[in-house]
Formats: structure tokens, C-alpha cells, sequence
């Protein structure tokens, strides 16, 4: 393999929009990954701030960029440690009233059907099984707090 | 006015909602799905929670978990955009009763006019003309061969317990209806297990022809033109304009009329839409109303000056209609093409994927609606448009010209749209005539060996 054929598969990629490749021959192992080429975060904030981006699509000048959204990916979870996230929308709470235990402390281990907190749904109180097995090592979010999908409740060791 | 409104809704129709709010200096509260992460209505509002994954059955469609949302984010309205939960009476009601006002009609009206045979009964009941029919199963072919030459050929005979296009016949003269009446029940039988059938009269070379109308809640109606849908490929809209050139000016008074009429005896609030099929003998009957804002309803607010959206949450805040839409009258004339991630050369399936580069028209009278941009990924999950363009003239010719220079100036790269395929149709004679109906595409999309000529710009790509 020579400069010209990682040329000619960086080309492809760019033709096919891929951004990852990999291949292994013989001795060789060749792995190619492509940054994405527009950083979104930064549409956002440019609006936030100018009246007249570059974007011919851009909105009007934003009041100010939106919050909450949970990052698409968690970035570097230690090895062997998984999240539990919430299932639903609603308000954490770790434990099933407010004078009694929690269902969970850092340091207990937990089943897959252990039941970890409770995530209020319009007046509902659904409990949340963790899922997964291993030791509680952090919960994440405060009691009482709100909770979107798919946001982590807890980090668990699972190895 | 609201404090906080949550948009329960996707792409550009949340947008369109987010923009109005800010301008009335509300706060906007997104809720959206896993696919959506990265959806501009989720970047511009001002807090944006993650409602479930992609699967609009798991997210935009899960009443709970916008209901949720809106608990956790404190808003005292929800706008529901089109689609999705926007005509679902029973999340009408919810929100009423987690105090949070639905920006629409009431459930009850909802209801009414969501149910088909509901709404032609209320529609007869005011004296609305619709599609004339028996008023219930013909058993005989005596009394059906009777009833047929009372409603006048061409007719359609319907299954009662049909759907999907399945038991039904046109007949399009005496002589063919005994065997189409025997056929249709035939087949009424095979597929649904029941072989009653009931008779429509059959609206030759129809036109789809809708009125915009808009209530408050102090009993303000006003009446705001018309939309020509008739451009239309499997009954989805690709082309709107307004006014529509079928429309004489008596025909147009007498549907205005007909459809203030409806709207005040129903007692409609907010925004609606009343839909009618004409004929060529400037006949026209009722179809359906649609109890929420449209996707072309852009069209209108260009030549009447308005801004529908903000008219939905004034009127859903107490707020009588404003000054400028009561006074309001048509001016010019206004096109909008519906922008599909689909590929019209190969037989429109689904174009999903990175839009690598985005560059919209611009200029006088040029407007696009949308919420993608460079670098963003279209996700397959969701109906396929990604942008409306509307384009206003003072007339009709100048409007189509405008229209036909934007869509050559429009870039998507990276994924296929209908682009090339909607500048074809608004460079064809019959477009330009004005001389088209609800069956017009596909007879164009039979007659076409294949792409078009591409303008210029749209050949620098590959």
C-alpha cells in the first residue's frame, strides 16, 4: 500500500460520505477516520451572536442557544463501567417517598431487575430497573430533579 | 400572553413555531428525539428536552412524554404543529387537563370534524353542498340503478366497510353500472367480509381547492382565500398556489361563504382549513376540514399580509383577531414547492443522509422554510420534507418565473431532492395554463422517459 492508494480511499470516503474505514492485509492495518466537516455547535453559536452568518438557511439572530440537550455521545466512560439511563421524561427521584430509604447507594451492587430510583410521569411514579448488573459507583442527577430520555441516572461497574 | 410554549412537533414546522413565539417574546421549549439531536428547532429554542428514540411512535407521538416535558419545562401551552398529535382529540383533552392550553380548536370540534361522516353530516346540515351519495347501503341493484340516475353518472360505488382503495368501481354510464355494482360488492366480500356498498358521485377532472379560515375566541371569523392543491403525486401535495387560477370570482364568493358559515355555526376557534373538491363545471363540494394549521399555509400569510402562526397563539392567549388580518385582502400571487429528500428518477424512494452543501435562493419575494443546513444529516425516520419554498409575484407569470429561477439557484448537495423534478413541472405548458387537476402528475410522471434537462448550476455538481 502506497501514498496513492490512501489517497484514492481518503477520495472515496469523501465521494461515498463516509467517515470511517479500516482494513487489515497481511501486515498491514490501516484505519481512517474523517472529523466531521461542520461543527454544529458552532451554527448555533454564531447566531447567537451575528445577525449575518455565512448560512444561507441560518434562522434570525436566537436569543440565546438552546440548553439541556444531553451530549449525543458520553465521552470516555472509564472501562467496564456502563450508564443506566432513563427510560422517559419526568423528575428523578432516588427513592419512593420523601422519609424513606434510598433504593440505591453508591457501593450496592444491583441485578438487572433491581429497582434503582423513580422517574414521576405526570403524577405516575414509574419505577426504573437497572438492567444491568454490577456496583453502583455514582448516581448521577440530584433527587428531585427533571430527567429527559435517554439522560444517565447512574454509573455502574460491571466488571 | 403565554410564558412558555413547547413545541410538540419536528422540523421546519418547529422552527416556523419557535420563530413566531421569539418574535412575540415567548419562551420556547423543544422536545425531540434521539434522531433529532441535532435538528436546528432544537438548537434556536431556548430549552430543548430529549423525549425518546428516533421512532415517532416512541417520541413525537407518546402523549406522556410530551406531557411530561411540558410539566419539567413549566410551559402553559403546547403548539402541535401539523401531523403527529396536532388533530388527536384525546391529547386535546389532556393537555386541558394539565392545565396547559391547546393551541387549536377544542376536542369536541376536533372530534366533529375528524370523523368523515360527521363532518359531511354537519356540512349538510348548514348547507355546505357535498359529494352527492345515497344516504346509506344500497341493498338492490334495482334501488342502486334508481339511486344512481338520481345522483347523475359518473358515480362511484364504495364499500362501507372498505378501505385502501379496495372495493370500489367507477361507473361511468348505465350501461357499465350493473356489472361495476356486482363487481364492487364482490370484492367487498372477498377482502372486508362484507359485500355492503353505498354510492358517491364521481367528480370528474377534480380540483383540490381549500379555504384558509381563522376564529377567535370572541367570535371574530374571517375568511382568508384560497389554496389550489391540485398538483398532487399519490395524494401528497407537491404544489401550492393561491389564488387558484381555476376560480372564477362567483365561485370564489360562494366558497367563502360556505366556509365562514361552517366555521361560525360549529363554533371553530383558531386556525382551520376546509377543503373541497371542484369540478370543472365550477361546482364544488365539501371533502374535509383539517382542525389544525397546514404546511402550505405560507402561501396565504405572502398575499394576505399575515402571520398565521402568531395568529394561533394570540388567539389561543384570549387575543382577538388582529386589525391586519380582519382587514386584510388578497394581493399577487404565491407558489410554493414542497422540497422532498426523495429521488424522482427512481421512483421517489427515500433520499436520507448528509446534506454535504446547502445554499437556498434568495432575493425579492423569495422565502424557504426550513430547518436543515450544510453538514446536516437527514435522518430516515421522518416524512421526507426538508423545505418549503414559496415565491410571490405581483401576478401569476411573474411568480412562476421567480419560482423557476429559485428552484435553479437552489443547491442540495449530498442527498437527491424533487428539485429538478418541480422545476419541470413549472416550465410545462399546462402549469403555465393553469389547466391542470388531482390527476395531472401522474399522467406526467407516466409520459417522462426520464430526468429533464438539469439547469446549469445543478450539472456543476458531478
Amino acid at each position: 500500500m502506497d501514498f496513492k492508494d490512501i489517497k484514492k480511499i481518503v477520495e472515496l470516503m469523501d465521494e461515498h460520505g463516509l467517515s470511517q474505514f479500516m482494513l487489515e492485509q497481511d501486515e498491514t492495518k490501516l484505519e481512517l477516520k474523517k472529523g466531521g466537516d461542520v461543527d454544529v455547535a458552532a451554527i448555533s453559536q454564531l447566531m447567537a451572536s451575528a445577525p449575518a452568518p455565512a448560512a444561507a438557511s441560518a434562522a434570525a439572530p436566537a436569543t440565546a442557544p438552546a440548553g439541556a440537550a444531553p451530549d449525543p455521545e458520553p465521552s470516555g466512560l472509564p472501562a467496564g463501567t456502563e450508564e443506566i439511563t432513563s427510560p422517559m421524561v419526568g423528575t428523578f427521584y432516588t427513592a419512593s417517598a420523601p422519609d424513606a430509604d434510598a433504593f440505591v447507594k453508591v457501593g450496592d451492587r444491583v441485578s438487572a431487575d433491581t429497582t434503582v430510583c423513580i422517574v414521576e410521569a405526570m403524577k405516575v411514579m414509574n419505577e426504573i430497573q437497572a438492567e444491568i448488573a454490577g456496583e453502583i459507583v455514582e448516581i448521577l442527577v440530584e433527587n428531585g430533579t427533571a430527567v429527559q430520555f435517554g439522560e444517565p441516572l447512574f454509573r455502574v461497574k460491571t466488571s | 400572553m403565554f410564558k412558555n410554549i413547547l413545541v410538540a412537533n419536528r422540523g421546519e414546522i418547529a422552527l416556523r413555531v419557535i420563530r413566531a413565539a421569539k418574535e412575540l417574546g415567548v419562551r420556547t421549549t423543544a422536545v425531540y428525539s434521539e434522531a433529532d439531536v441535532d435538528s436546528m428547532h432544537v438548537h434556536l429554542a431556548d430549552d430543548a428536552i430529549c423525549i425518546g428514540p428516533p421512532p415517532s411512535s416512541e417520541s413525537y407521538l407518546r402523549m406522556e412524554a410530551i406531557l411530561s416535558a411540558a410539566e419539567i419545562a413549566n410551559v402553559d401551552a403546547i403548539h402541535p404543529g401539523y401531523g403527529f398529535l396536532s388533530e388527536n382529540a384525546r391529547f386535546a383533552e389532556l393537555c386541558e387537563s394539565c392545565n396547559v392550553k391547546f393551541i387549536g380548536p377544542s376536542a369536541e370540534v376536533i372530534t366533529m370534524m375528524g370523523d368523515k361522516n360527521t363532518a359531511r353530516a354537519t356540512a349538510t346540515k348548514y348547507g355546505i353542498p357535498v359529494t352527492p351519495g345515497s344516504e346509506g347501503i344500497v341493498e338492490t341493484e334495482e334501488e342502486a340503478i334508481k339511486l344512481a340516475e338520481e345522483i347523475g353518472y359518473p358515480v362511484m360505488i364504495k364499500a362501507t366497510a372498505g378501505g385502501g382503495g379496495r372495493g370500489m368501481r367507477p361507473a361511468l354510464n348505465k350501461a357499465s353500472f350493473v356489472s361495476a355494482f356486482h363487481a364492487a360488492r364482490q370484492e367487498a366480500e372477498a377482502c372486508f367480509g362484507n359485500p355492503d356498498v353505498y354510492l358517491e358521485k364521481l367528480v370528474e377532472n377534480p380540483h383540490h381547492v381549500e379555504f384558509q379560515i381563522v376564529a377567535d375566541s370572541q367570535g371574530n371569523v374571517k375568511e382568508l382565500g384560497e389554496r389550489d392543491c391540485s398538483m398532487q403525486r399519490r395524494n401528497q401535495k407537491i404544489i401550492e398556489e393561491t389564488p387558484s387560477p381555476l376560480l372564477t370570482e362567483g365561485l370564489r364568493q360562494r366558497m367563502a361563504e360556505a366556509s365562514e358559515t361552517l366555521v361560525k355555526n360549529i363554533g371553530y376557534e383558531n386556525c382551520g382549513t376546509i377543503e373541497y373538491l371542484v369540478d370543472d363545471h365550477e361546482n364544488f363540494y365539501f371533502m374535509e376540514m383539517n382542525t389544525r394549521i397546514q404546511v402550505e399555509h405560507p402561501i396565504t400569510e405572502e398575499v394576505r399580509g399575515c402571520d398565521l402562526i402568531k395568529e394561533q397563539i394570540r388567539v389561543a392567549a384570549g387575543e382577538p383577531l388582529s386589525a391586519h388580518v380582519m382587514n386584510s385582502s388578497s394581493r399577487g400571487h404565491s407558489i410554493e414547492c414542497r422540497i422532498n429528500a426523495e429521488d424522482p428518477y427512481n421512483n421517489f424512494a427515500p433520499s436520507p443522509g448528509k446534506i454535504n452543501l446547502f445554499y437556498a435562493p434568495g432575493g425579492r419575494g423569495v422565502r424557504v422554510d426550513t430547518h436543515v443546513y450544510s453538514g446536516y444529516e437527514v435522518p430516515p425516520n421522518y416524512d421526507s420534507m426538508i423545505a418549503k419554498l414559496i415565491v410571490t409575484g405581483a401576478t401569476r407569470e411573474i411568480a412562476i418565473a421567480r419560482m423557476v429561477r429559485s428552484l435553479n439557484e437552489f443547491v442540495i448537495k449530498g442527498i437527491k431532492t424533487t428539485i429538478p423534478f418541480q422545476a419541470s413541472i413549472l416550465k410545462h405548458s399546462a402549469f403555465r395554463s393553469g389547466d391542470y387537476n388531482i390527476a395531472w402528475v401522474e399522467k406526467f410522471l407516466a409520459s417522462q422517459p426520464g430526468p429533464p434537462e438539469l439547469p446549469d448550476i445543478m450539472l456543476e455538481e458531478e
